[in-house]
């Protein structure tokens, strides 16, 4: 999926994916991903899926997915392993080119591709690959899985996913046309190579180190490639390619030593955007509040990097759980190993309470928190790439992002708490008081006390009541603000409304329910009735004013 | 007070409560209640009645929040069923009135307890105690046993019983709501409060009621508070010393606060429930060592509740202070039954008088 979604980037298309899983037998499963990126060119398929560490981006110095996984010829490795059945492969990469269908294996003792079939077929994509593997597993990790793909399609919002686990069939809509801009390559930063790696360009370059260094490093001009010459101890004009293993330590050492500016962030990473994150959350989570925050690109060791973070907050999320950490790197989930994660870590290490959020350790209640660490190299603590390492410069970058997100949502919450508040109160003094009077009242054997002066001293705000008594409906409305107001109110109710008075300028029925609106223009303090027979229930709403200006009860409920 | 004027007292407060609230309605007011607040933190001695009661800290409750006004609402309610009750001259528990809720819609009781607080609510506001509204608890009064002559009105008339001759052996049931019954005379001279039953017919079955003219009160654990205002009688009216003898662990130290001083939960009530003329009889921390009784070890939990109870004002005199350290030293416990390790005759025939002479009620 990964391979495929970055074959996608780079050829500017918006994917369309498919990920096929299917019980072949008890414990064998055939895993199938499609997609409509640029296709591989036939003679590059046996080598791409058919010989380990093959990689045809490995030394680029970008962001990519690809980073993440154990490699498309390993998983080609494993079902040969385990099922000793080859993987089936199918490529076209041109309308007016036959699609390549090949069956392919590993010569485990020299590590070469093995061509088991390959002929021309008709495929009805004009563009693409499709992968199928048939290998031993089991779906005991189904969850994962899909939350794997959720959270893929919530930082891959301009993907299509369409799955089928088992017969299982779910599609991850996209909801953003746009195609991600494909992060550039650049040159190694000084600060960011390592031993091997620079021994590799050595011996590939027929330069001198002079002209080797400037051409081959960003950020290095002749001056600097003199000053790390000098520092190394080798002269300019010495082959590259002829350097003995220590003098390439000296050059390596020397590459760190000198001051260079940091690597050019902006071509070679690609941060999924404030409003990308916003909509991939919006998509997948149900929320009343999300908000992102794409930090500015940083370094660290020479290494480009950004951070973006989104929190979200209510909707369908779980009251009282933990917060749900949702933690990325180059676009990728990271699924095991959270408390090893410098992402979880940072998180835990914010002060949430200062938000108005409780906190055990890590935030709880109804919160989302994202975190995506882009970067042309990122830094896992182990093999598995499950968490990232807790790099200063990183950790750093997450805490500021979290906290000025943290200190937006504190807005969210306090206005809504006040908002709460006032329509608690406007519940309490339009519904809980006139039957408080009424029960008091009967208790003291007084008049009945009307509160709709308390209503109109406290409220200021137009109040809608329905009530049912004596085998009559009645609605009320009053309006307590200093302005003249323009209504409708409407009444969807089981009843006919026989008799109803004032006639509503719309009547209407839809099967068993009956929809009445009036419209009503009421002057400060001013009020109007009206009453049907009927036996209650339905509900009613007012249009035409504000939320925070209006109050509508039920007094029946 | 007799019955018939606290029922009278109990209609008429209650009414002046929901006419407040039609008076604040009126006065296009939020109506609101104002109680002491009813937390650890706001009980005060009070020196001149010798009892804990709740100190200045006063809350006022509007019905301007929703819970809140379903607070007043549900009250409301209450008021009204009250007084019903008061007319009909008819009782209910207050876990039927729990049930009885369920009509009520909008006011209903979510749990039992919310019930149980808001009736110690309407105590408080309408300073009257809740046999006063016709509502008794579940759990049933503890004993009485020895020369002590009352009159209960009962539902099937008034009924005159002596708390020895005319009862059986496990003693006269103290009623939930002590106003229905009248003490008469008596011929003690002091009264004992006994923590366990074991102990209450271990006493009963020596005759210590007989030969040392006393009357025994089965405490039952903490006491009901049927039974502490029954000790504040006995103590008021008869002007009878009255001794507590419990278990040797700071808990049963703590029964004997609540008889003596007050609990926290009633506090409101203390005046009618204390007495602060009552004395701690035993087990003595001394005892056990005097009398070498068998024992038990301290718990982490009764070591810390020892040292609470040092720091605690109503154990704040040289003699809890004194039993409390020595306690701790001994790291020891003893149940007041323990005495049977000397024969069963021991804790009448020689514990109890020498105590009780030590402490001058013989």
């Amino acid at each position: 999926m990964d391979n495929a979604l970055d074959a996608c980037e780079e050829a500017g298309a918006l994917p369309d994916l498919f990920i096929g899983i299917r019980k072949i037998s008890e414990d064998v499963y055939r895993i199938t991903v499609e997609d409509n990126g640029p296709g591989i060119v036939p003679a590059q398929v046996p080598f791409v899926f058919g010989k380990l560490l093959y990689g045809s981006r490995f030394h680029q110095v970008r962001q990519s997915r690809g980073q993440q996984g154990i490699g498309i010829s390993a998983a080609v490795l494993y079902a040969q392993l385990t099922t000793g059945l080859p993987t089936v492969v199918i490529s076209r990469t041109d309308p007016k080119e036959k699609a390549h269908r090949f069956e392919l294996a590993i010569h485990v003792e020299t590590n070469e591709p093995h061509i088991v079939s390959e002929k021309e077929i008709d495929w009805d994509r004009t563009h693409g690959t499709r992968v199928e593997i048939e290998l031993k597993t089991s779906l005991t990790a189904k969850k994962r899985l899909l939350e794997y793909l959720k959270y893929t399609s919530v930082v891959n919002p301009h993907a299509r996913l369409m799955v089928d686990v088992d017969g299982e069939k779910l599609t991850f809509e996209r909801v953003s046309a746009d195609p991600i801009a494909c992060p550039q390559a650049i040159q190694p930063h000084p600060h960011g190579i390592e031993l091997g790696a620079l021994k590799r360009m050595a011996e590939a370059s027929p330069a001198p180190l002079g002209e080797f260094l400037v051409n081959s490093f960003s950020r290095v001009g002749k001056k600097a490639a003199a000053d790390i010459g000098a520092a190394a101890g080798l002269e300019p004009g010495r082959k590259v390619k002829a350097l003995s293993a220590d003098e390439l330590k000296r050059l390596h050492a020397a590459l760190q030593s000198i001051e260079v500016p940091a690597p050019p962030a902006a071509q070679c990473l690609s941060p999924i955007g404030e409003e990308l994150i916003r909509q991939g959350l919006d998509k997948e989570f149900q929320l009343d509040y999300v908000k992102a925050r794409t930090r500015p690109p940083s370094v660290y060791s020479g290494h480009p990097f950004v951070v973006e973070a989104a929190i979200g907050y209510g909707g369908r999320l779980p009251a009282e759980d933990r917060a749900l950490i949702l933690r990325f790197a180059n676009r990728v989930p990271l699924m095991y190993q959270p408390g090893a994660c410098a992402i979880t870590q940072a998180v835990s290490d914010v002060n949430w309470k200062q938000y108005g959020i409780t906190q055990q350790g890590l935030p709880m209640g109804p919160l989302l928190v994202l975190v995506h660490v882009a970067s042309t190299n990122v830094p896992f603590t182990s093999e598995s790439k499950d968490a990232i390492a807790a790099i200063p410069e990183i950790t750093k970058e997450i805490d500021l992002v979290l906290k000025d997100l943290g200190r937006e949502l504190k807005q969210f919450l306090s206005r809504r708490d006040r908002r709460k508040a006032q329509d608690d109160r406007a519940r309490a003094i339009c519904s809980i008081i006139p039957e408080i009077a009424a029960k008091v009242s009967e208790i003291v054997e007084k008049p009945l006390i009307d509160t709709s002066p308390l209503e109109g001293k406290i409220m200021h705000r137009v109040v809608a009541k329905k009530w049912t008594a004596d085998g009559n409906v009645y609605l009320s409305l009053r309006n307590y603000t200093e302005k003249e107001v323009t209504l409708s109110l409407y009444d969807l109710s089981p009843d006919e409304g026989a008799g109803v008075k004032p006639k509503p300028a719309y009547m209407d029925r839809a099967g068993d329910e009956y929809t009445r609106v009036w419209q009503v223009k009421l002057a400060p303090d001013e009020g109007w009735d009206a009453s049907y027979r009927g036996k209650g229930g339905g509900r009613i709403d007012l249009r035409g004013v504000e939320d925070t200006q209006k109050v509508v009860v039920d007094l029946d409920v | 007070m007799s019955k018939q004027e606290l029922d009278t007292r109990a209609a008429k407060s209650l009414l002046a409560i929901a006419e407040a609230w039609y008076r604040q309605m009126k006065a296009g007011e939020i109506p609101y209640i104002t109680l002491p607040t009813r937390t650890k933190q706001n009980i005060a001695f009070d020196d001149q009645t010798e009892v804990w009661k709740y100190g200045e800290r006063e809350s006022m409750r509007s019905a301007s929040t929703e819970k809140s006004a379903v607070h007043l609402l549900k009250m409301a309610y209450v008021i009204g069923f009250i007084r019903q009750q008061l007319r009909e001259n008819r009782s209910s528990t207050l876990r039927e009135l729990y049930y009885i809720t369920e009509g009520w819609k909008r006011a209903k009781f979510e749990t039992q307890d919310e019930s149980n607080y808001l009736v110690e609510d309407l105590e408080i506001l309408a300073d009257i105690p809740r046999e006063g509204f016709h509502l008794r608890p579940e759990e049933d009064g503890a004993g009485v046993f020895g020369p002590l002559r009352i009159r209960e009105s009962t539902r099937r008339g008034e009924r005159i019983l002596h708390c020895r001759d005319d009862v059986g052996e496990s003693g006269y049931q103290i009623p939930n709501n002590l106003e229905t019954v009248e003490l008469l005379d008596h011929s003690a001279k002091f009264v004992v409060a006994i923590e366990t039953g074991g102990m209450y017919a271990r006493l009963i079955e020596n005759g210590f009621d007989d030969d040392y003219h006393a009357i025994l009160v089965h405490l039952k654990g903490q006491p009901a508070r049927s039974t502490r205002r029954l000790l504040h009688r006995l103590n008021e009216q008869f002007h009878l010393p009255v001794v507590v003898f419990t278990d040797g662990d700071p808990w049963s130290y703590r029964i004997y606060a609540s008889v003596a001083y007050g609990a926290i939960k009633s506090a409101h009530m203390s005046e009618l429930l204390a007495t602060p003329e009552a004395k701690f009889l035993g087990v003595q921390p001394t005892d056990i060592r005097v009398y070498n009784l068998p024992s038990d070890q301290l718990t982490e939990k009764d070591v810390e509740a020892l040292k609470a109870e040092l720091t605690d004002p109503r154990f704040a005199t040289d003699y809890w202070k004194k039993e409390i350290s020595l306690q701790l030293e001994m790291h020891l416990k003893s149940e007041q039954q323990a005495f049977a390790a000397r024969g069963l005759d021991f804790v009448t025939k020689e514990y109890l008088p020498t105590r009780l002479a030590d402490m001058g009620v013989l």
